[in-house]
């Protein structure tokens, strides 16, 4: 079996034990090129159904094509679509296009405690109504207990560390030294009262092995990673306040593989472009203790 | 046409893994290992550089892979970190695992994924705890390749004794434990000697280096000569869209599986015909030139679906394999070799859950035959299983799973158990230990094998009858009420539109019992199995089906719920005081009336969801 075929076989098994052990799963779609071929491994591994619901965290800030590429996949794949925002900080303007906050505390406001309050009901989610296109705000407000995200191992130290299913407590919070054992095919489905599991079917993915398998299955991608004439791409997405698109001319998947195996980004950390990493030391640690994805 | 399986011309992967005790160096060996092929991003190692300047120490190729701050202050590996390289051969994912003994878990976690190991030694510390250790676990986590390193050669100034003194130790050791290593290596990962580059200061040693020997192992073939076995993960309909299929979907551990094929499951002996191997959207995609065609065979190591001619009712934890060659076995009571990795001993009479494939189920230890020192090979016979030991013990579980030994079929002969919410343990299945419940579990399979099967699904009937059939087994003393609130909860359910009925024992005992209704004789066991079948006609049938049966013990229980699997059935208690060892979902103590009893079990069955049409 050749490298994706392996790696989507192994995706596909973890999906599938994720839907089987959790009664309320959702997955996390930031919409980006990690979070969208894990969408589309879902299809796969449910045979072109996804019988879990998708969370968009909205930071207000994100690229405005982001937002119509989300919904546009969201009609027609029949997704279960919900998005969460923290309504309060950008209400109060704590944000650090305002000029009231660092890149990290923007980080964690926006992002971190957003998904937190998300993810366990206390604050607003909104649900999309396929019947009338637009967003509603949704009645069910029972925590999510397994949360699917589409971390890769590569993309810094800290993520290396992570298990398929890594527990976390009351608080989001990730006790590294004490995580449980996972072997065998066998992953901690078990959890305490008050607490959720993450579960991370792309760990074993590169950056180099998505733009592979995008290519292979033709999966469609925001527009915004390919060069549009100017001369610049977005390699990785976030907020526009905070991403930078990179120098390049790849104007397609194929482009961009061979530009990430043999050309100028060979050797270049893929989230060289985000602004909030270079505040921390040189890793998301602090971020992804507390709940970052 | 279209099968999918393991040929093709690809270029190879192979996971590895890098073990040994804590500060024998293995970190370091990553990380030029990884400095050494080339594989680091642009500006990781600058940057790491960086830290080591801002915090005033001196680099080293260890502080590659500790990203991580706490990591770095305690200078220890803490978990499993991976990371890649490549030869001109394959590529490689490799698992650094932590050596100190804290993190044996981390360890196990890296190990278990590798085809491959390096065992790291430090040539001036010698063998150590966690040398001896993590051997023998990669001997029982399954992994048979492995090449020892004798690390830090250039602080013995590349001493040939040195090293052949650590190599015959350590021979001795991992000879005992049943490990051949490919290759005994001298090496330095601070000054790079046989990692990426044949060292020039130790002539005497003529072997390969460190990716000589990687690139020698044999990339793991997946095991598709072996007979079919799929563990179920799920049966899945999903209706929207007009969708009709009725897929039972997992991953194929070993084996081959073509449309037209007789599969049998285990343990319920339920069995169908392939119609179709099924994928996204009905057809096939990926890989170039064969969308859109019909998928005709799968082979190991595929994650896929299939649906059947039959309409035959099977549940996760089930095992498929094809009818004719050899069969799964099925047992409750097992003779297993286990490692502990929890923070409290495994011991007797605690209730763990043991997950073996998709199966889960209530294990208990019985019998503890040795505990073994993993470090010094010493025997004990103890009281429980300590943090870091391994153990011969039975385990007694709370139903028949179906299961492979481990020495003819590793992938379906091992599973895991979990204390409390945490995998805290893992093992490999020796045999089936003697068990009372085979008779009932041979007579059921053989039952469910020779079934006719109705073509209206169960789920099926469960939508039209808005119900799911379940057993309700109402027990307790003589006179104490049992069968008066049996007839008013079926009056109850019966008044909310549920097909339900009571059934007395006694309402056997002159018809299908006749034959063996004798006064003073003991036929107790056949009762209760007629009961369970008569029984299990009505569940199939669809109803809820209300029994009562005076002072029912817990093996009374474990065969009528052997008999009835897979419906689920919900044991109560009426009386003050349970006289029997039997477990019982609820216990109905005191009530005022039989009115007032009869609603109280039906408030709790209401509240377990039991009268939905869904489970």
């Amino acid at each position: 079996m050749d490298h994706l075929s392996k790696l989507e076989n192994r995706s596909i098994h973890i999906l599938r034990e994720a839907y089987a052990e959790f009664r309320n799963l959702c997955m996390l779609w930031s919409i980006g090129k990690d979070s969208t071929a894990l969408l589309w491994l879902a299809r796969k591994a449910f045979f072109g159904h996804v019988p879990f619901t998708l969370i968009h965290i909205d930071t207000a800030y994100k690229i405005p094509e982001m937002i119509v590429y989300r919904d546009k996949l969201a009609r027609e794949w029949h997704l279960d679509m919900v998005y969460g925002q923290n309504e309060e900080a950008l209400a109060a303007k704590l944000t650090f296009p305002d000029g009231n906050a660092t890149r990290l505390e923007c980080c964690s406001r926006l992002k971190t405690e957003a998904l937190k309050h998300t993810l366990d009901g206390s604050w607003p989610r909104y649900r999309l109504n396929h019947t009338t296109g637009q967003y509603e705000l949704d009645k069910n407000t029972e925590p999510y207990t397994g949360v699917i995200v589409g971390i890769r191992a590569d993309e810094e130290g800290s993520r290396s560390k992570e298990r398929y299913f890594s527990p976390r407590d009351k608080k989001s919070d990730w006790d590294l030294a004490e995580q449980p054992p996972e072997f065998w095919n066998q992953y901690n489905t078990d959890f305490a009262p008050g607490t959720h599991v993450r579960i991370h079917p792309l760990l074993d993915w590169t950056e180099v092995d998505i733009w592979e398998y995008i290519l292979r299955e033709n999966i469609p991608v925001v527009p915004l990673y390919f060069d549009r004439g100017n001369g610049k791409r977005y390699r990785s997405l976030g907020c526009w306040p905070c991403t930078k698109p990179v120098e390049s001319t790849a104007k397609n998947v194929a482009e961009i593989v061979a530009e990430l195996k043999t050309g100028k980004f060979k050797n270049v950390a893929e989230r060289a472009g985000r602004d909030q990493d270079k505040e921390d030391g040189g890793g998301l640690e602090s971020l992804r203790r507390a709940g970052y994805m | 046409m279209l099968e999918l399986n393991n040929g093709g011309d690809f270029r190879e992967d192979m996971a590895i893994v890098i073990v040994g005790h804590v500060d024998h160096g293995k970190s370091t060996i990553v990380g030029r290992l990884l400095a050494d092929t080339g594989s680091l991003p642009q500006g990781k190692l600058e940057l790491v550089k960086e830290i080591c300047r801002r915090n005033s120490k001196p680099f080293e190729y260890a502080f590659l892979l500790d990203a991580l701050k706490d990591e770095q202050s305690q200078g220890i590996t803490i978990n499993a970190a991976r990371c890649f390289f490549k030869t001109p051969k394959r590529n490689y994912i490799l698992i650094d695992a932590p050596g100190h003994v804290e993190f044996l878990k981390n360890m196990v976690t890296g190990a278990a994924r590798a085809e491959a190991a390096l065992l790291v030694i430090d040539a001036q510390e010698g063998v150590k705890e966690n040398s001896r250790r993590h051997a023998y676990l990669l001997s029982m986590l399954g992994v048979e390749q492995v090449a020892v390193l004798i690390n830090k050669m250039d602080l013995v100034q590349y001493d040939q004794q040195v090293f052949e003194n650590v190599r015959e130790e350590y021979h001795d050791f991992l000879n005992q434990i049943g490990i051949r290593p490919a290759a005994f290596l001298p090496v330095s990962g601070r000054e790079g000697d046989n990692i990426a580059y044949p060292s020039e200061r130790m002539s005497w040693y003529q072997g390969p280096t460190v990716l000589g020997v990687l690139d020698a192992f044999q990339a793991g073939k997946p095991p598709v000569e072996k007979p079919f076995r799929m563990p179920v993960q799920g049966v899945y309909k999903f209706t929207s869209g007009g969708d009709s299929r009725r897929i039972i979907a997992g991953t194929v551990e070993t084996g081959r599986l073509q449309v037209g094929d007789e599969v049998v499951f285990y343990p319920s002996g339920k069995r169908g015909t392939v119609r179709s191997i099924e994928a996204f959207g009905g057809v096939a995609t990926g890989n170039e030139g064969f969308l859109g065609e019909p998928v005709t065979s799968v082979e190991a190591g595929y994650a896929t679906g299939f649906t059947l001619n039959e309409q035959i009712y099977v549940t996760r934890g089930e095992i498929a394999s094809i009818s004719g060659q050899t069969r799964p076995q099925v047992a409750s009571r097992l003779r297993v070799k286990i490692f502990w990795l929890g923070k409290n001993p495994m011991v007797y009479g605690k209730r763990y859950m043991l997950k073996l494939g998709t199966a889960r189920v209530g294990a208990k230890l019985v019998e503890i035959i040795k505990v073994l020192d993993a470090v010094s090979l010493n025997i004990n016979r103890g009281e429980e299983i300590q943090r870091h030991n391994a153990a011969e013990c039975i385990l007694q579980l709370e139903r028949g799973i179906a299961f492979d030994l481990a020495q003819e079929m590793p992938f379906t002969g091992r599973f895991v158990l979990v204390d409390n919410y945490d995998i805290a343990g893992g093992g490999i299945i020796q045999e089936a230990a003697e068990d009372e419940l085979a008779a009932a579990r041979a007579e059921v399979w053989s039952r469910n094998y020779n079934w006719q099967t109705s073509i209206i699904p169960r789920e099926d009937r469960i939508r039209e009858y808005n119900q799911e059939p379940i057993l309700i087994l109402i027990t307790g003393g003589k006179d104490v009420g049992k069968k008066p609130i049996a007839k008013i909860l079926e009056r109850r359910f019966f008044d909310r539109g549920k097909f339900v009925y009571f059934l007395g024992i006694v309402n056997l005992l002159y018809g299908v019992d006749a034959d063996i209704k004798r006064p003073g004789y003991n036929h107790r066991e056949e009762h209760l199995r007629r009961l369970g079948e008569a029984a299990y006609l009505m569940l199939e049938a669809g109803m809820i089906l209300i029994v009562t049966a005076r002072e029912l013990t817990q093996s009374d229980l474990d065969l009528i719920k052997t008999i009835v699997s897979p419906s689920r059935v919900e044991a109560i208690w009426v009386g003050p005081e349970i006289s029997t060892d039997i477990a019982v979902d609820f216990h109905l103590e005191r009530f005022s009336s039989h009115e007032a009893g009869a609603e109280m079990i039906e408030d709790y069955l209401l509240k377990k969801g039991v009268l939905q049409g869904f489970n």
